[in-house]
């Protein structure tokens, strides 16, 4: 799960983490307000959303006076941001964090992240802040410095030290650092953080060592102990699609194309978009109704599927293990009758009871393209759909 | 011969008094696992299907004598019961729960450093040696005795493949699902490394996707110390990046862990890698043929 800026930046305050003050505002007014209270020359005027790349895209702006925070806010908020995380169709800004300014020294890097290698968390910094840690990665590898966590005694002080020293923090401000990053890792672990990321960390002409941008995401297996974190979850920035699919437990991803997919298994409906995207077709989603699929939640699944406007045509690719083919038949049958399908469907069963199960396909009075296989049905639903 | 399990492998259920694992517990023992008891925190003494049910694992580990468990435990205890079974001393753990917090499983992993359990999963299917013993959910009837070895990320994928193998007459030695997570027990490697050794297995499948470089790490190793074929396939060629897949090890973040990169390095590493998921039997038979091994794996 992701959050804003201004909630990751609360949250690792109350590590101890140092952050600019702010505050966020969701009209021109309260930006206004806002920059008042906070009573400092400069403010920066920065977008809320869910993807990075904001300040290149405008979503960014330094305000020298109150007039200023009114005219940038009222250009910012409203307006579709398009970024390179965002996708072409872009993500409107719908608050603002209203923040200090600070006299910027230098930029640093410093993450935490999981490596699936080690099955460890490591802490990732570099000198090169703003920058992303990718393109660092990828240009000047030398310039990236890792420690590795023992999840037993958790970051220790010697490591975060050898962090601040190797990425040439000024002497005089390694405590600080160092402070930084143990908050930082307190957040991460108490919090079940997947990524924090701070870029930039930067070194302010006051001799402070503080976070300018935040990203903290969360593990969403471990939201059932992270009350606080899921109160932070801000639905606008989530497909509604795939909001309406998680409270029956489904699993879905919306894509751009026209064919709907319904699958068991998570593998097995990625392996189902691969196999319409090789015969020429474009799927419109992932969908996984996992293991103890019921009638009911095939129908929703179709409601889903159905409720996005591109698709044209669906492709049910089911293989029954636990589940039998006969349960997952009568679903789709129920489910086509209660939607009112208007696209053809095309229908793979394999696995316990599939007699049975085409059987159900083949006398309801629905129109079903029955396939043999995973590659046949695939075919027949790209033909189909055109 | 097999890998990790065999007919004689005695099982004991964790959580056993849960509808998910009562059911599995029935079906298992229809296929003719030897599972000898389950165990439940405070339901000692109890039986189920016919088998006794534990407070602890060290007890039904005293009692039983089993040597592995299946873990059928709700996600937030389900850490905690992989440690249990651990400090049992049992030779393997298969965790079937999905879902666990990732951070339980590094502390998991920290903790079975230099301990003699060997976990498998979690988020997996469970492993299945045909016609002896099925520890977890996969549908045992798709399996026929043979061999060829199958170890994947997925479930689906692993029963697609058993299955096209099982129908064109190809059977099995061992099938490993070794699961879904960023973080898990057994890795490609260590399966790769039981088949290799197995006396009964002459080819492997093995179905990965998306997300980290395990695939490339084992197409390395199996470069550098394989002596049977191994053919592949990748799930999630189309899968858009940033995105969590289903399972939660399935995303590509920072353009790592893409399918294409995986193909890659499989490929220039030998493996024979399916284009599609409807042609992993077809993709092994081909090698099959290639290396002479067809008649010998060729089982009806």
């Amino acid at each position: 799960m992701n959050i804003h800026e201004y909630q990751g930046k609360e949250i690792l305050k109350s590590f101890g983490v140092s952050v600019p003050n702010g505050k966020v505002a969701f009209t021109v007014e309260e930006a206004v307000e806002a920059a008042k209270e906070l009573g400092t020359e400069v403010c920066v005027v920065k977008a809320q959303i869910h993807a990075g790349g904001r300040g290149k895209a405008g979503g960014v702006k330094v305000a020298k006076s109150l007039d200023e925070v009114r005219t940038y806010a009222s250009e910012i908020l409203g307006k579709t941001l398009v970024t390179h995380q965002t996708g072409p169709e872009g993500k409107e800004v719908k608050r603002l964090l209203i923040e200090e300014g600070c006299d910027i020294k230098k930029e640093y890097y410093v993450g935490l992240v999981l490596d699936r290698a080690t099955s460890r968390v490591v802490l990732m910094a570099s000198e090169e802040g703003g920058t992303e840690i990718e393109e660092v990665a990828e240009k000047t590898p030398e310039k990236i410095f890792k420690e590795e966590i023992d999840p037993v005694v958790g970051l220790q002080p010697f490591q975060a030290r050898r962090i601040a020293f190797n990425i040439n923090i000024p002497k005089e401000l390694v405590n600080k650092a160092v402070k930084f990053m143990m908050g930082l890792y307190q957040a991460y672990i108490e919090k079940d953080c997947s990524i924090a990321e701070i870029n930039p960390l930067v070194v302010t002409g006051d001799g402070d060592v503080m976070a300018l941008d935040a990203k903290l995401n969360f593990d969403s297996n471990a939201l059932y102990r992270q009350k606080d974190v899921l109160a932070y979850r801000d639905l606008e920035e989530e497909d509604p699609k795939e909001i309406e699919a998680s409270k029956y437990d489904l699993s879905y991803i919306s894509l751009d194309g026209n064919i709907g997919c319904m699958v068991n298994g998570a593998g097995l409906a990625m392996a189902t978009m691969d196999i319409v995207k090789h015969y020429g077709g474009d799927p419109a989603n992932f969908l996984d109704v996992g293991g103890g699929a019921t009638a009911e939640k095939v129908t929703e699944a179709f409601k889903i599927i159905l409720s996005d406007k591109n698709v044209k045509g669906i492709f049910v690719n089911i293989f029954g293990g636990i589940m039998k083919c006969d349960v997952i038949a009568t679903g789709v049958v129920e489910a086509a009758k209660q939607v009112g399908l208007s696209v053809p469907l095309v229908v793979r069963l394999e696995g316990t009871n599939v007699e049975i199960g085409k059987k159900i396909l083949a006398e309801s009075d629905i129109d079903i393209i029955a396939a043999d296989s995973m590659a046949d049905g695939a075919q027949k639903i790209v033909s189909l759909v055109g | 011969m097999s890998v990790f399990i065999n007919k004689d492998t005695k099982v004991i259920v964790q959580g056993i008094t849960g509808s998910t694992a009562l059911f599995h517990t029935k079906q298992m023992l229809e296929y003719g696992t030897q599972i000898v008891g389950g165990t439940t925190p405070g339901k000692g003494g109890m039986e189920v299907e016919g088998v006794p049910v534990f407070n602890t694992v060290k007890e039904a580990v005293e009692a039983t004598g089993a040597t592995a468990s299946v873990i059928y435990v709700p996600a937030p205890f389900a850490a905690d019961a992989i440690l249990e079974a651990v400090d049992a001393e049992l030779d393997l753990a298969i965790c079937i729960t999905e879902h666990i917090p990732v951070l339980d499983m590094v502390k998991v992993k920290r903790y079975m450093e230099g301990k003699k359990t060997r976990l498998v999963g979690p988020n997996c299917p469970g492993v299945i040696t045909a016609d002896e013993c099925k520890i977890g959910i996969m549908p045992g009837y798709i399996h026929t005795k043979g061999h060829v070895g199958v170890v994947s990320r997925s479930g689906t994928l692993t029963y697609e493949a058993v299955h096209q193998l099982t129908q064109a007459g190809i059977g099995q030695t061992t099938a490993v699902g070794i699961g879904g997570d960023p973080v898990n027990g057994t890795n490609f490697i260590d399966v790769l490394k039981a088949f290799n050794e197995d006396p009964e297995t002459y080819a492997v499948i093995m179905i990965g996707e998306i997300g980290g470089t395990a695939e490339e790490e084992a197409a390395e190793w199996v470069k550098a110390n394989m002596t049977k074929p191994v053919v592949g396939f990748i799930g999630g060629r189309t899968a858009p990046p940033g995105k969590r897949m289903g399972h939660a090890g399935a995303i590509i973040s920072g353009g790592k862990g893409t399918a294409d990169e995986k193909i890659r390095v499989m490929n220039d590493c030998g493996i024979a890698v399916a284009d599609t998921p409807s042609v992993m039997g077809e993709t092994l038979i081909k090698v099959l043929k290639e290396k002479g091994l067809y008649d010998k794996c060729k089982t009806h």
